[in-house]
């Protein structure tokens, strides 16, 4: 084995049981951690594409931006087991039947899937960040320019409902 | 020996003398600090361990090694141990893309070889930073959640929702910075400040940026949590916040790591914005002598800038009093925020109509 799939097995091993944990946590916090961790391993994975932006956007904007919100609020919201809403039976019967016809539904989509060599670029520079400039505002910019128009969208969106509350019920603001 | 294991061993030995130095100027930052402050409150200071109290850090060290260390009792183990831990790791992590110095050359066995000053060149060493930067806050959030204490909580999403505030406008910022040097190696933009005079005009990224340097210097105050922006740790209001149940040598860490931050936030600082280890008329000394005493003679320099930077750092703590926790959001988003996205436009019509 090369070096390169030693680390990839690493990387691999890493990530899938870090999400299994993820789902498996009962403590909403240590979810949060393991999937921190997910995204890390993720990030393994592009640099061993030769995709070092990737990695180390997949790094600021996930495991350092968005986790952290999430840890925000999960941190505020005070959950334990005692606090834990309990779902009635109708619930766990519709969520195991969802599980199950996804299950069926990757099991399908696998059986019939190719299996391909994705080809290892160690020489390209194709994830370099200079390619991937001149890429995004040549051959792709329309779809870059809308869809930085949809997250500006989503933040004006996100304004307007944070603005209408205060408003209507008139809160007097204490903090200037 | 094989051009392969010297590099290994030139790697090892230059991370190992960083991170040493980096111990040894975080532990002398701390004696610096309390001096500081002596001096500006008209006391005397430390003076008892050694001549100056030169031993202080030392005792320091002792002190809190041997203290008792508690761990609360519904706290969450594991993460309350592990948020010291990688605190001071994340604090570390940045040195790595720092380049120290010029390259020097040494005679081995095979020839004369070139041995860099710095870590990992990587051509995004900016992005690598900023990667750093946002990670490094988990130490405090689990810190603070895992003591199980209202105050400690309190501070720890008071140190997150400054950190992202001032994130935006730190790599606003820097792009700015970026668009002028079209590049994000730490080592082609410290090259592109050689010297301090070329061509008509400062060579130093501080006089092309002084707005982007300014914004920067500000985010960099609140990203390290130190006066007037330590609203995490704020000891009127949260009791020190998220060190509040932390005793002993976990505590130690979470100030060493501060100022070993502080020690490199300077050394990013003197990198990006005040040439790194270039100084004036450095042609002249290059030739002068031998190039491993002027890689030596540019550490000293690039030292000197970041030391300069660190006392800077505690001049203003001892001067200014700390911000109210909406003033500093607010100074976040509707101050630094605005102001670093006109430079960033300034800075674009520059390079578009007039550099090019």
């Amino acid at each position: 084995m090369t070096l390169h799939e030693i680390l990839f097995w690493i990387l691999s091993l890493w990530a899938i049981v870090a999400a299994i944990f993820v789902v498996l946590s009962r403590n909403p916090v240590n979810s949060v951690l393991c999937l921190i961790a997910t995204f890390f391993a993720i990030s393994g994975h592009y640099i061993l594409m030769n995709a070092q932006f990737l990695a180390v956007v997949n790094i600021i904007v996930y495991a350092g931006a968005i986790m952290v919100l999430f840890l925000f609020v999960i941190m505020l919201m005070n959950l334990n087991t005692d606090t834990e809403p309990q779902k009635s039976r109708l619930i766990h019967f519709a969520a195991l039947i969802s599980a199950g016809s996804m299950l069926l539904l990757i099991l399908a989509a696998l059986r019939t899937a190719e299996l391909t060599e994705v080809p290892v670029s160690d020489a390209g520079d194709i994830g370099l960040i200079e390619v991937l400039g001149k890429t995004l505002y040549t051959d792709y910019v329309l779809p870059f320019e809308l869809s930085s128009v949809l997250f500006l969208a989503a933040m004006v969106g996100t304004m307007v409902i944070a603005r209408k509350e205060t408003s209507k019920e008139e809160v007097p603001s204490d903090n200037k | 020996m094989n051009i392969d294991t010297f590099l290994l061993v030139e790697k090892t030995v230059l991370i190992l003398i960083i991170i040493l130095a980096s111990m040894g100027v975080a532990a002398y930052a701390t004696w610096a600090e309390r001096k500081v402050a002596a001096i500006m409150q008209d006391r005397v200071g430390p003076s008892r361990a050694g001549p100056f109290g030169l031993l202080q850090p030392l005792a320091d060290g002792g002190k809190l090694f041997f203290k008792e260390e508690i761990v609360p009792n519904n706290s969450t183990k594991w993460l309350f141990m592990l948020a010291p831990a990688l605190f001071i790791f994340t604090s570390l992590l940045t040195s790595a893309i720092i380049p120290w110095g010029p390259d020097f050359t040494i005679q081995t066995a095979d020839g004369a070889r070139s041995v860099g000053l710095q870590v990992a060149d990587i051509n995004i060493g900016i992005l690598y930073f900023f990667g750093v930067v946002s990670v490094g806050l988990y130490g405090i959030m689990l810190g603070g959640w895992a003591s199980n204490n209202k105050f400690s909580l309190l501070s720890s999403i008071r140190a997150a929702s400054q950190a992202i505030s001032y994130e935006l406008a730190l790599g606003l910022s820097l792009i700015a910075l970026v668009m002028l040097t079209g590049t994000m190696s730490l080592r082609e933009i410290t090259a592109q400040q050689h010297g301090f005079w070329a061509d008509g005009y400062f060579t130093w990224n501080v006089f092309k940026q002084p707005l982007g340097f300014v914004i920067f210097l500000t985010c960099t105050f609140a990203e390290l949590n130190r006066a007037p922006f330590d609203m995490a740790e704020s000891e009127s209001e949260l009791n020190t916040g998220f060190l509040l149940e932390y005793s002993s040598m976990k505590m130690g860490m979470f100030l060493f790591a501060e100022y070993i931050n502080m020690f490199i936030s300077s050394a990013i600082l003197a990198t990006l914005f005040f040439g790194g280890y270039n100084f004036p008329w450095m042609d002249q000394v290059a030739q002068a002598v031998p190039s491993g005493l002027f890689s030596l003679i540019c550490v000293v320099v690039l030292m000197a800038k970041i030391v300069g930077f660190i006392l800077f750092f505690m001049f203003i703590r001892w001067t200014l009093p700390r911000f109210r926790f909406d003033q500093v959001t607010k100074l976040g988003w509707l101050g630094l925020i605005p102001l670093a996205l006109v430079n960033m436009l300034v800075t674009g019509a520059v390079v578009l109509f007039i550099l090019k």
